[in-house]
Parts: structure tokens; sequence; C-alpha cells
């Protein structure tokens, strides 16, 4: 389908809504997660895993990937609009997030397409999880560092060193591995490659990392002489850095083709000002409070920037002096608001702020509190905010290194 | 308490904004070197008449002025774009001023008076906004200026009236008043006012002029009375067409303060390295740079919804509270970033800081559009 028939948009669009308003289960009986980073036990990656089958199945995922390898062939618009309607219902996240939002629009790109024919239907289906590694535990942001070594023998490569911060690692059946390929590379970025790695072949182990909540969702990654078949080579050997990179951005937001769906909830503004009628202080709404309403306001105030900036990123014309300019800053501003929102739903709390998760007495099972410190996943994964200026003083602003 | 979930506004941006813009882009940035802005701070007038003509004849004066009386038949929406680039090249002159006089007569203004007024300022004749008091009360409605009725159909004026941007430039200028104890717009023609009626007041944004105004012993005829049925509704209009005007004004400062301090950061070293490379300079910048793309997505919303009813207010305030942490926060850090050099007058940094000062004190500052802002959201 070439055009955009708006006809057939808007009966997909009713259809999904339809469908995610008889489908969505809010409340399975345990705690959900708001992220994929934080899957912590086995009942609550089955329900994921089960909840982004059926979606898919239904067709609400991965609509405007070609028709062969388990998408739709839609218009963008399609998949676009049956995300609004998960949203809308309050449907959880997509659990293969690596899959869906890197592996995917990765392998569409630049992959072969025996890479494609291999991969990409498992990634929807949720029937092949992905894990990412590339952060090790020496080199946090510092990716051209990684020292992971894979040497070539026949049609294989021997791994050994070890990933840290991989979320689903315990379950992942494939791994998108940034390792060293050549140590002796003139610049250290040169001598990486990007391969695509099975987890279940011997060699691979994993260990749960306990997270700050007290919860488990990442593992470290430990390889000893593990053999990977050299056809998981995406790029040539040596582009590793410039595949990686363009991964990274897919998750910064600056490329599209991801599969759609959404693998985190943030709770927003509006569900903060319902917290602030709620919770009271001195003997009336929380809301009533001057400075808790300029605080309010402020946060209103930013959801709506980061909203008018995605929809700005569509005018071409009023993005003209730096183009990567939006894209580049979404990551800053959407993880930086997250972890300062939920701080400040924490402070309305008053005295209940001091319980956590299990008791009783938690405000809404202690969620506020616990976001709030999931809230830094996003402030240091995928390149600290500290990285982020970095990157956007000198890529954008054209700043000295 | 429990308000519903408002519409606060969204992106849109018409062919005609993108060829203004494109236009505007090119004319203030060649028209309006800062060698030039320096000069004109020394300038009685403080704008170049020449300049001026030119965006006339170029049609700007009347964008958001209808076909039938001369004007481009658009809107606000399109002045805005005018008025970043202006903004962004610190181009001095009556163009806010004349664009609010404009919309002043547009939305409260007799059939008469449209007819009298709105092609002469569609084409250049300057007119401004004499809304200021002594208080400087941001609630264009709290007015003590009266017009009471001096027999044969003539009213006597009385008060006095501040920070009336360009009104020795102006043929007319718009002011409120109260009259028979409601607030109400009347025109006065420059022309008529006795000598020594205007005094040019020292203002912190060199590149403005502003004038205070004695309305004492000023007589109009009834006449110059805008419609009183509409005087309420036309301050809420010009409070929020004045913060939009603003806003856009602002992001074309805070694009232009931030590429300066780049600049310099960029080839100023101390301690063997160019000061961009530390980050106590570079995240600085950053955070200054990401708040202006976020104000500068506020403006376009506010621009493109100003005319609808409740989202048009919210969409305004949000860019104009934006605007003025942004501007602030970056020009005040461009002086910081200047280093010895930012503390002289030959720095264009306080250029910047000093507009940013004048745009916060005028119709609202950041903390004032969010207290308006909570009551309209909360």
């Amino acid at each position: 389908m070439s055009q955009t028939d708006p006809k057939d948009l808007a009966a997909y669009a009713d259809d999904a809504d339809a469908w995610f308003k008889d489908n969505v289960v809010r409340d399975p009986g345990f705690m959900l997660p708001l992220t994929f980073m934080e899957v912590g036990t086995d009942q609550q990656f089955h329900f994921l895993r089960d909840w982004q089958h059926k979606v898919w199945e239904a067709g609400y995922l991965g609509a405007a990937w070609p028709a062969e390898y388990g998408g739709q062939g839609l218009p963008q618009a399609f998949q676009n609009e049956a995300t609004k309607a998960m949203r809308r219902h309050g449907g959880p996240i997509m659990l293969n997030a690596i899959g869906i939002n890197w592996t995917g629009p990765l392998l569409l790109d630049l992959g072969s397409d025996e890479h494609r024919q291999k991969y990409l239907r498992g990634i929807l289906s949720a029937d092949d999880i992905w894990c990412q590694g590339f952060s090790e535990p020496e080199h946090g942001s510092d990716l051209g560092n990684a020292q992971t070594r894979a040497v070539r023998d026949g049609d294989s490569y021997v791994v050994n060193g070890s990933k840290i911060w991989t979320t689903l690692g315990r379950y992942a059946k494939y791994m998108i591995l940034l390792c060293r390929t050549n140590p002796a590379a003139a610049r250290k970025y040169d001598g990486l490659s990007f391969i695509l790695t099975p987890m279940t072949v011997p060699g691979v182990r994993t260990t749960p990392i306990r997270k700050l909540t007290g919860e488990h969702g990442f593992t470290q990654t430990f390889f000893e002489d593990a053999r990977v078949p050299a056809e998981g080579l995406v790029g040539k050997e040596g582009e590793g850095w410039k595949v990686a990179m363009r991964t990274l951005e897919y998750e910064r937001g600056a490329r599209g083709g991801q599969a759609g769906g959404y693998i985190a909830v943030q709770s927003d503004a509006w569900d903060v000002l319902k917290l602030a009628r709620r919770m009271d202080r001195d003997g009336a709404p929380a809301l009533e409070d001057p400075a808790i309403r300029d605080k309010m306001v402020e946060f209103m105030i930013e959801i709506q920037s980061m909203a008018l900036c995605r929809q700005r990123i569509a005018v071409p014309a009023l993005t003209t002096d730096q183009p990567l300019g939006l894209p580049l800053s979404s990551k800053l501003m959407g993880t930086e608001f997250n972890r300062r929102v939920n701080e400040f739903a924490v402070s309305l709390l008053g005295a209940r702020g001091a319980y956590y998760v299990g008791d009783e007495s938690a405000v809404d099972d202690g969620i506020w509190t616990r976001a709030y410190l999931n809230a830094f996943s996003g402030t240091i994964g995928g390149g600290t905010s500290q990285i982020q200026h970095n990157i956007i003083g000198e890529n954008v602003l054209g700043l000295p290194k | 308490m429990n308000a519903p979930v408002r519409e606060l506004g969204r992106i849109g941006f018409s062919e005609e904004q993108a060829s203004l813009l494109e236009v505007a882009t090119e004319f203030c940035r060649e028209k309006s070197p800062v060698a030039k802005v320096r000069a004109l701070i020394a300038d009685e007038l403080g704008h170049d008449p020449a300049l001026w003509r030119e965006m006339a004849e170029l049609g700007w004066l009347g964008v958001a002025i209808p076909e039938d009386f001369g004007g481009a038949g658009l809107s606000l929406a399109e002045a805005v774009p005018i008025m970043e680039q202006m903004g962004r090249r610190l181009l001095g002159g009556p163009f806010a001023s004349t664009t609010l006089a404009a919309q002043a007569i547009l939305s409260g203004g007799t059939e008469a008076q449209k007819q009298a007024w709105l092609p002469k300022l569609a084409t250049g004749t300057v007119g401004t906004l004499a809304l200021v008091e002594a208080e400087g009360d941001w609630a264009l409605d709290n007015i003590g200026c009266t017009a009471t009725a001096a027999g044969d159909g003539r009213l006597k004026l009385s008060g006095r009236k501040y920070l009336i941007c360009d009104a020795a430039s102006a043929c007319v200028i718009v002011t409120s008043v109260m009259y028979r104890g409601a607030p109400a717009l009347m025109l006065i023609e420059t022309d008529t006012l006795p000598d020594g009626a205007l005094r040019r007041e020292t203002v912190i944004d060199e590149t403005r002029r502003a004038y205070a105004l004695d309305l004492n012993g000023v007589e109009r005829p009834a006449s110059a009375l805008l419609d009183p049925e509409r005087a309420r509704a036309t301050l809420a209009h010009l409070h929020l067409a004045a913060n939009l005007l603003a806003a856009a004004e602002m992001c074309g400062g805070t694009q232009a303060v931030i590429d300066y301090t780049i600049d310099y950061a960029r080839t100023r070293k101390q301690f063997g390295q160019l000061i961009g490379a530390y980050q106590g300079v570079k995240h600085p910048l950053v955070d200054a740079y990401v708040s202006y793309e976020q104000a500068r997505s506020h403006l376009y919303a506010a621009a493109h919804c100003f005319g609808e009813q409740g989202t048009g207010e919210i969409a305004t305030r949000m860019a104009k509270a934006t605007a003025d942490q942004a501007f602030s926060f970056a020009s005040d850090r461009a002086i910081q970033f200047h280093g010895g050099f930012g503390f002289t007058y030959d720095c264009d940094a306080h250029l910047y800081r000093r507009r940013a000062i004048w745009h916060a004190s005028q119709y609202g500052d950041a903390g004032y559009h969010k207290k308006k802002l909570a009551e309209l959201l909360l």
C-alpha cells in the first residue's frame, strides 16, 4: 500500500481501539513493571511475553514492518494509531524492547536478507527475546573502549569477556554484542565489531544484578570461550562502532523504523496532579499550597514542551538551524523529567513518603518512590545525562571536545 | 478544583508562515548587523525610518489586518516569524507597537475607526499602546486614568501613562482609561497632544524607545472612544497578543545569544584549552539550548492556536513563561561565559540580557504566567 487511505486508517484505528478496550488487563493480581528494565520475576516475564504475542497476532505491533518478516507492510500511520490505542487503554508495555526498538530497525536498515528472515518475526512474536551487550563493567558510558574480545576461528567467533546491565539477560535468546575483533587497530573505534549473538551456546553465563530498588531485572553476562556463528556479523568486521551508534540513534529517537508500542509507561504530570489533589497538607489538599501549584504548573509546561518538540521534528522549516537538535535532546529531556517529576511526587506523600513497596500503608502501593529510584535507569542507561550534554554540546552546538 | 484536562495546544505551520520566516530571516540578517544596532542606540528616534518603509513595502505591517482594511488578511501567527527574526538580530522599531495598535482597533474599534486607521497602520503609519500606569500592575484592567464628559461631546482626560513604546514615532496612541466606572480604550492622535506631554524614559533595553504621557488637560471628542462594550475583551486580547509577540522576539534573541556565546566558547582559550571544552561551560550552554528549543516549540504552538478559545490563552502563557526562562538564563550565562569581556559594554551579551529584563517586565514574567496557568489548569 503506497498511499494511506484515510478511510482505511480510520477503520483500523477504530478496530485497534475496540481491541485494546476488550483485551487490556490492567491488574493481573501482581505488580506490573513500568519499563522493560524492571522485569524481575518469571510471573511478570511470562505475562508480558504473552501480552506482546497477543498484540502482534492481533495486528497491532510491527504493522509497518514488511509482511514477509511478520509485519503487515502498512504505512507507519497505522502502527501509530495502534500505539495510541494501546496507550489510551493503559495497555502493559511491550517486553521485547531491544528487539522491537533496536535490532529490528537495524536489520531492516543494514541487515542481510538472511538476518531479516531469521530474526524479525521472532522479535515481533516475542518468541525470541533480545538483549543488548554494549556496556562493560569497566566502561560504562565509554562504549568505544569495549574490551570483550572476539577472535575469528573458521565460521565462528570465539568470545571472551563480560557485559553488564544486560536487561532481560536471563530470558534472552539473542544479544546484540559490541566486541573487539582487532585490538591493534589505530583508532579504538576501528577495532570493534557488531555481532548478533546467541545466548544459548556453551560458554555464555548470566548472573543477576540486584538493583537499588531491591528488585532484579539486569544481569551481568560472562563469555568464556563461547563460539558464536560468524554469520551474525552486522556490517563488516571493524564497523561495529558505526553500527552501534546507529542503534543508539534508534534509542535516542533520532531515527524511525521501530515496531511500535511502548517499552515504558511513565507516570505523567496529570497523574501527579491527581496525587496532589488526594494528599493532604495542613488539613487541605496539597494542591492548594501555592508552592506546590507553582511546581505542578512547571511540570505541566514541561510535559507539553516535550510533546510539542516531538511535533516540531515533523516541520523541517522550523528545525533548519540544528536539524539534529530536537531528536538528540529528547532522551535528556524525557529521562530527566521523569526523574524529577517522580521525586516531586514522593515529596507530596507527607509522612507516608517513608513507606516503600510492600507496606500496606504505602500510597499507591509505593509506586512513586519505586518509580523515582527506577528513573535513574533512564538518566544513566544509554549514555548518562552528563554524556548526553556532551553529545548535544559537541554534535549539535559544535563545541570542542 | 477539578478542572477538566484541557487541550494545551499543538504545532502547526502555515505556508505563509514558512515563506515569511524565510524572507524575514534573510532580511533581518542583512539589514540589522550589530554595528547598526549599536549605532541606533545613540540615535534619538532609535530606529531606521528607511528600513521601516521597506518593511511596510514587504507588507509586514498588514499581515494580521483583514484585506478589507488594506492588510494581507492573515493573522498574528504570521507576524510571529517576522518578530522572531527581528528579535534574533535586535532589529528595533515600532513593529510590535504598530501591530498591537492595529489589534486594538480591530478587536475593539468602531467601524469608522477601523476604516480610518487600519489601512494606514497596514502601510507604515506608526501606532502604539498606552496601557501601563505608575504602579506597573500587569493587570490591564487596573486603570487609574479617567475620561470624563466635558460638554459638547468632548471627553477630558486625567492621569499619566508610562512605558509607551515608540510614542515619538507614533501618529496614534490607543490608551486605556476609566470611563463611566468601567475600563475603556480611546484613540489619541499624537499631533493633538500639547508640547511636553511626552517624556522620553530611560529604559533597560537601549534598543527600545519608551515614553511617559501626561494626559492631564488632554481633551478628545467622544468619537475617539473605542466600542465600550468591547473594552474588556480587547484588553484581554491585547494582553495575550503582546505576550505572543514578546515570546517571538525573545525566542529570536535567545537563539542569537546562544550562538554568540558558542562562537566565543569555540575560539577563546584559557589554561591551554578552548573554554567550550570545559563541561562547566558546555553543559549549561546545552541547558540553555534545550530550553530555547522548548520555548520555540511553545511559541509556534501558541501562534498556531492563538485564536482558539481557552487553548490560545494556555499556549500563549506557556510560550511567554518558557521564553522568559530560556532568554533570561541564556543571556545571564552569556555574560558569565564571556568572562572579563562579558563585563564590558563592548560585549553584546548585555544587549540580550537587558532585552530579556525588558520583556520579563512587560505583560507578565514567567512566575506571573505560571500563576495564571495554575488557575487555568489545576
